[in-house]
């Protein structure tokens, strides 16, 4: 249970809440047994001084009571406030420690969710629990106690009231919360719909389609309509009928009440028949709200239990890749070896690479091809460690990358994905992003970005280095941004450059002068690149090709046209001939 | 991320709609205007609201009676057990009375509701149809699904609410205070004024935690950007160790959620037990001064009585004010915002055009076509161009040069500024859109599936396609094999998470398009991340696409360009050159740069991609 994440001092606090609510329902239980008093008194002829001060009494409880709940909620909000951010750290700290494999296990929006949406829920249910749950059933408990010994009549009027509630309650939970669940899921159709008519509109509009995407519209707007009806309608009978109840048993008691008068001995009997049937009647509604305050809870714990179990689920799960602790300088530099290399997925019998066996050394450059699925950038990937190989060893700098702090071997690696990231902030803060960046210059900002072939664009804007980035880069297109975190690379000044077909958003003549830039100034530094582009990696050092996770082919451009038939392949399909240089 | 996809995110967390209403009152009239014929149903709803509210009020005046004849018969030692009965009979059925009339308000309020609801669904969707395509380009998806489903959400669950509640407030409160009038008028003045002294007090407090509250959400906000830009972009922050940083703004905003989410969580929480005090604080003055009144000699016991239910009622209605008037105000921006699209301008009604093109030889002429996205920023010229039957024309440019504004003039989803683009002879101008769409087929770089069986989504709009047209259009592009593999061929539902790769996604639109059988083809041949094989299949099955129609291809492959008879060069938004492509070649212009930057590079040209519009 999540309840663990609660510290001992919350657990006190939480204890003192209990007293607090305890001291609450005593004082408000008791408002009615004053109004007993002031009944008697008046009937009995007493002095107005009498009902002051039991009035005065009254009012005290009346306050003690909402001092009582004051407390309690200063104490319920604490603890509720104080777990949800310590969970929230958790689970941040978790996540951050996840590698690809987790990150892809759970998918980003579910995270997402996990550590925002599920955690108020539990925040929200903490703090309503505390007050609520824990007063619900000391207040019908001790309600029902109070009246219980006044008179069986009365008691059993309420009871019939309790259950025909029970059983409205009941019928709803059974016949109408699913239906409330269908209609999340007919929601989402008819959003779906609506998505495929605007993301498809010119195909729509080409093939004449409207009505045939109206009609779709309408199915899923009738069944949503329906379930609606069904359902609210249903729930039209909740109020009326709730209210029926509560009138009904308060005019029962007074009813009853009157025979029971009627039917007893003394003037005495009767005028302290008359005060309890008075103040029973307020008691049996506290025992009616405590009853349905029970019913609402029971209806909550489901769904955040739900979100407990999914907040849990992240804290519990242990990241695959953990660092290692070698933080020193190494001797070799620039040098990535891979060693009877295999990958597969955890749970899958097939590897998704192996017998990888290949080195470069520092200065050279290294190119991946192969069609889709062929395990490219399965490859790189395993080399800053966001997988870890399955068999075999991977070496960076003559060191397995297991050994490495994670930080110390990162700091080697200037990676680019192939899809290209953007902070919120500036263009700068985004070049000069990461640990290793921190000591870079407005100049080496500015040189990475000139190199990346970003320059123009950015000088253009209109406040240059500080110009404003959106939250994903939605303000830049998607060939600035892969540039910009081409140049957050090289701010960087790595030992080696991994680009995981980062060239492929870019136009081939912006490609092929960035490479060229990259090669000039980085002199000494290695670039292992993935490429789905014959011309990105023709002038490679050494070209591997990958087909379903091996690899077919390694060694130049103009060797490998003549030697291996995947390559040739690709190329042919790609360029002419004469182009090729066949 | 795009915007449009964040759109909706922003809306997660706690469920307040969101309540920036411009002009609360336009809105609403415009809203109770829509209702029409629900609108009779609606006030019937109202008023049987109305009504039954004050049934409720008259309970506690007959409870009141029924103590004081109690009370009478204790002191003269003779109940009147036939007048007891008698009000508890009234009494019952008064109540039962209420309850019946309550059910049937909120049933009908429920229907109306959901009635209006669907209908704003619908007329939205019909408006989409309705739109001209500046719009959607203009428009993020989230936006627009925003207010198809969150808005139309909104009154869907809130209309009936929120009419509802005010009714009823409205109606408890008038009644409750004419009711304490009329039974006692010092009593009646006692318990309003110790209500609304407590209800100053409540609101004084209450003022404070919505600004509390308005600090959580932003906080909120803050921790939901944060958390989905670090969990989005986890590749760059670990390999760039950019996670102590992250921790560092985490924990930051970590802190301030907590301070702001107790402190609301904590106001929020007194609302009631305050209300209860407020409640209390009127019953024991009540009491008080009903023991005063009736120590006079002034009241009877059962005014007390029913004070005490009066109070109650007046305090509550008082307390549901402000509900009422937010959700009130919520209804109101959402419905100002659905009607907003719903206001929004549309495509010229082409109802009176009676000129038709059915069976076309296929030649296109662009006859001084100026054109701009924006009115005061033309990005072509007065074009000029013809093109014969069965011609092929290349589009070309490098990225962001405004190719797919040839195919958005083409097919009219944009309209031309000046000129004229003549099919056969005819100006498309003066064909209706639906006519101009039933002359091309197109396949765009987009593959667009939606979900439903393969054979849906092939067939599409067509109509009386058979197996066997099926088998020779999906033998003809490649797919057969595919086809063959499904659990039930033609008739497998392809939901959102299928695994359909990106070729086969390609082959099925490609398909599409042969089954449509235009006489005119519009190609966006960009050719996404697929492999070899799936490559060749697709190639092979665009070039038999174009077999013996005119075509216009934005193209990305050196064969389709070489072998076109016109190659239009685009850049900027502009028609720069066009020609064959040895024409191009040896006039030495941008074609001839780019063509021969990318042959002395060796680069191939598949990536001259536009996604930009």
């Amino acid at each position: 249970m999540i309840l663990k994440y609660i510290n001992r001092k919350e657990w006190f606090i939480a204890l003192l809440c209990v007293f607090a609510i305890t001291a609450n329902v005593y004082l408000e239980l008791e408002i009615p047994d004053y109004m007993t008093q002031i009944t008697t008194i008046i009937s009995t002829g007493g002095e107005v001084s009498e009902v002051m001060k039991e009035g005065a009494e009254m009012l005290l409880c009346a306050l003690g009571s909402l001092i009582a709940t004051i407390i309690c909620a200063v104490m319920a909000s604490y603890v509720a406030t104080s777990l949800s951010k310590r969970l929230r750290e958790l689970e941040f700290d978790k996540v951050q420690s996840f590698s690809m494999e987790e990150m892809d296990r759970f998918s980003i929006s579910s995270l997402v969710t996990r550590s925002t949406n599920d955690i108020t829920q539990i925040q929200m249910t903490i703090a309503m629990g505390l007050q609520v749950m824990i007063k619900a059933p000391i207040m019908a408990v001790w309600a029902i106690t109070k009246i219980y010994s006044k008179n069986l009549e009365w008691t059993v009027a309420t009871a019939i009231a309790v259950i025909i509630l029970m059983i409205m309650i009941g019928c709803v939970m059974v016949f109408v919360i699913p239906k409330f669940r269908r209609i999340q899921w007919l929601t989402d159709n008819v959003n779906r719909v609506t998505r495929e008519n605007i993301t498809g509109i010119r195909v729509i509009r080409a093939y004449n389609a409207e009505q045939y995407q109206d009609d779709r519209f309408e199915a899923a707007n009738k069944d949503l309509t329906d379930t609606n009806l069904s359902a609210q309608r249903a729930m039209s009978f909740m109020m009326p009928g709730m209210s029926a109840v509560l009138n009904g048993l308060s005019l029962s008691i007074y009813w009853i009440g009157a025979f029971l008068i009627a039917g007893a001995a003394s003037m005495t009997d009767q005028f302290v028949l008359f005060a309890d049937m008075v103040v029973f009647s307020s008691y049996a509604m506290q025992v009616i709200m405590s009853f349905i305050m029970l019913v609402v809870i029971f209806m909550i714990i489901p769904r955040a239990s739900v979100a407990a179990k999914r907040i849990e689920e992240v804290i519990d799960t242990e990241p695959s890749i953990v660092s290692g602790t070698m933080d020193g300088e190494t001797q070799i530099k620039g040098k990535v070896a891979f060693r009877d290399v295999s990958f597969r997925y955890p749970g899958s019998s097939e590897d998704i690479v192996s017998g990888l066996n290949f080195e470069v050394n520092k200065g050279e450059t290294l190119a991946l091809i192969g069609s889709t699925g062929s395990g490219k950038s399965t490859v790189v990937n395993m080399i800053p460690r966001l997988y870890d190989a399955t068999g075999g060893t991977v070496e960076v700098d003559g060191i397995d990358v297991r050994e490495y702090d994670l930080d110390t071997l990162r700091s080697k690696i200037g990676y680019v994905s192939q899809k290209a990231f953007m902070f919120a902030g500036t263009i700068e803060s985004n070049v000069r992003y990461g640990k290793d960046s921190e000591s870079a210059t407005r100049e080496d900002v500015e040189r990475a970005i000139s190199i990346a072939q970003a320059k123009d664009f950015v000088e253009a804007t209109d406040k240059g280095y500080d110009f404003n980035v959106a939250q994903g880069g939605t303000n830049l297109s998607g060939g600035q941004k892969q540039r910009l975190s081409i140049a957050r690379a090289i701010c960087k000044s790595p030992e080696i450059y991994i680009f995981d077909d980062t060239f492929s958003a870019l136009d081939y003549k912006t490609d092929s002068v960035l490479r060229a830039e990259l090669k000039r100034h980085t002199q000494g530094a290695t670039s292992i690149i993935v490429a789905q582009r014959v011309g990105t990696i023709m002038d490679a050092d050494c070209i591997l090709v990958l087909d379903e996770g091996r690899i077919v082919g390694r060694g130049r451009h103009d060797e490998l046209i003549r030697t291996c038939p995947t390559y040739l392949d690709i190329v042919r399909s790609q360029m002419s001939d004469e182009e090729a240089g066949l | 991320m795009n915007p449009g996809s964040r759109g909706p995110g922003r809306r997660r967390g706690p469920p307040v709609g969101d309540t920036n209403v411009k002009n609360f009152r336009k809105a609403w009239s415009t809203l109770l205007n829509y209702m029409g014929p629900f609108r009779k149903w609606f006030i019937l709803a109202l008023v049987l609201a109305f009504v039954s509210t004050i049934i409720s009020l008259v309970g506690p005046n007959l409870l009141s009676d029924m103590t004081d004849l109690i009370e009478d018969g204790i002191i003269h030692r003779e109940l009147d057990m036939d007048a007891i009965a008698h009000i508890g009979y009234l009494l019952a059925s008064l109540y039962i009375i209420g309850a019946v009339m309550m059910v049937v308000e909120k049933y009908v309020l429920a229907t109306v509701t959901q009635r209006t609801a669907s209908k704003l669904r619908t007329d939205i969707s019909h408006k989409i149809n309705r739109m001209p395509l500046r719009y959607f380009d203009r428009t993020t998806t989230g936006d627009m699904l925003s207010r198809v489903t969150n808005d139309v959400d909104t009154i869907g669950q809130s209309l009936n609410q929120s009419m509802n509640t005010l009714v009823t407030v409205v109606a408890t409160l008038v009644g409750s205070v004419f009711m304490m009038f009329y039974t006692n008028h010092i009593m009646a003045i006692s318990a309003i004024l110790t209500s609304i002294v407590g209800f100053v007090l409540m609101a004084l407090i209450m003022s404070r935690s919505q600004r509390y509250f308005n600090i959580q959400q932003a906080d909120l906000g803050r921790m939901n950007g944060l958390v989905e830009e670090i969990y989005t972009g986890y590749l760059t922050v670990r390999t760039y160790s950019g996670e102590k940083r992250a921790k560092v703004d985490f924990d930051e905003i970590n802190e301030s959620l907590r301070s702001s989410g107790f402190m609301s969580q904590f106001l929020g929480g007194l609302a009631m037990p305050l209300m209860g005090f407020v409640g209390n604080l009127g019953y024991v003055v009540v009491c008080v001064v009903g023991a005063v009144l009736y120590l006079e000699g002034a009241i009877g016991f059962g005014v007390i009585v029913a004070f005490m239910m009066y109070v109650r009622f007046f305090t509550q209605s008082l307390s549901q004010i402000s509900q009422a008037v937010i959700v009130m105000q919520s209804v109101a921006a959402a419905s100002e915002r659905v009607f907003e699209l719903l206001d929004e301008e549309e495509m010229e009604d082409e109802n009176g055009k009676t000129q038709r093109l059915d069976d076309v030889k296929g030649a296109v002429e662009f006859r001084d076509v100026h054109f701009g996205y924006l009115p005061d920023k033309e990005v072509i010229h007065g074009f000029n161009a013809k093109v014969e039957p069965g011609q092929k024309v290349a589009i070309v440019g490098p990225t962001g040069a405004g190719k797919t504004t040839i195919v958005n003039l083409l097919m009219r989803f944009y309209e031309t500024n000046s000129g004229d683009i003549l099919i056969d002879g005819i100006s498309t101008k003066e064909l209706t859109r639906e006519n101009v769409h039933d002359l091309f087929c197109m396949v765009l770089q987009d593959t667009w599936l939606f979900e439903g069986t393969l054979r849906e989504n092939l067939v599409y709009s067509k109509e009386g396609v058979s197996d066997e047209e099926l088998d020779t259009v999906c033998e003809a592009v490649g797919l057969r094999k595919f086809v063959e593999s499904l659990p039930d061929r033609y008739d497998t539902v392809f939901t959102d998470n299928a695994a359909i790769s990106i070729g086969q996604r390609q082959q099925i639109t490609i398909a599409r398009a042969m089954i449509e059988d235009a006489p005119l083809l519009i190609l966006d041949e960009a050719t996404s991340s697929v492999d070899t094989r799936t490559e060749k299949d697709i190639q092979m099955a665009m070039d038999r696409l174009t077999e013996g129609r005119t075509s216009f291809v934005i193209a990305h492959r050196l064969s389709t360009i070489r072998n076109a008879d016109m190659i239009l060069v685009m850049k900027e938004g502009n028609i720069i050159e066009q020609g064959t492509h040895e024409q191009l070649l040896s006039e030495g212009g941008f074609y001839s740069d780019l063509y021969n930057s990318q042959f002395m590079k060796g680069m191939e040209d598949e990536d001259l991609t536009d996604r930009s519009l």
